[in-house]
């Protein structure tokens, strides 16, 4: 089980902020092919993956990278701090 | 160095004030930035990652120290559903002259705006927006 996080317009074309996931994706991308295979929501939210981010226990990650031993993942489109 | 992530209100003067106060610093650098009003702007509503936003604040500031000689750094940064002309959030840092402090200051604001996680929604009387990040803001970063 995974905890897989959504924020900003992730979160909005999804309709919820967490949830926990049952998954034995290798990386966030095929995380992401999970998902998409599921629902539309996540087809539209996950439509683009070069405008969104992941992050991997709360660390900016690439979407190939590994996700053993990876309890949060988050997706986000890119941020506007400041 | 202190970091603080808060929806409360502050006053930029009285912040930078007491942050300044005992330093021995020859410069005090600070920059407030507002909720700007473009025109019928309702609010600016700011979601951030509780956890992630300050361990990445807290990265930020750590390479900030590294890279120059600081006396000390402030950062704070607001989340929530904020009116215009608020503050949104501030970073201060001081050094023994002017152009460190300026340097570093730059250097927080570059990364704060694409590299912590937090993201603005535009509440207007006519719907709301996402404010999408600009390449310009990317691109900043390269010069460090």
């Amino acid at each position: 089980m995974i905890d897989v996080l959504y924020f900003a317009w992730v979160r909005e074309r999804i309709g919820l902020p967490r949830e926990r996931v049952e998954t034995s994706a290798a990386t966030p991308r095929d995380l992401v092919a999970e998902l998409v295979a599921r629902e539309d929501r996540y087809a539209l939210a996950f439509a683009d993956l070069s405008a969104l981010r992941v992050a991997l226990d709360q660390d900016l990650a690439d979407f190939d990278a590994p996700l053993a031993g990876v309890r949060e993942v988050a997706f986000f489109p890119p941020m506007t701090g400041g | 160095m202190t970091v603080r992530v808060q929806s409360a209100p502050f006053d930029f003067g009285a912040e930078g004030a007491a942050f300044a106060a005992g330093l021995p610093s020859g410069a005090v650098v600070t920059f407030t930035g507002l909720v700007r009003d473009p025109g019928g702007l309702v609010a600016m509503e700011i979601e951030h990652y509780p956890g992630m936003t300050e361990r990445a604040i807290g990265a930020i500031v750590a390479e900030a120290t590294a890279r120059w000689s600081l006396d000390g750094a402030l950062v704070i940064h607001r989340h929530g559903r904020l009116p215009p002309g608020e503050p949104i959030m501030m970073v201060a840092t001081a050094a023994r002259h002017r152009a460190e402090a300026f340097q570093a200051a730059e250097f927080l604001m570059d990364y704060l705006k694409s590299r912590a996680p937090f993201w603005k929604k535009e509440i207007g009387a006519d719907g709301e927006e996402w404010v999408a990040a600009r390449d310009a803001d990317e691109d900043a970063l390269s010069r460090w």
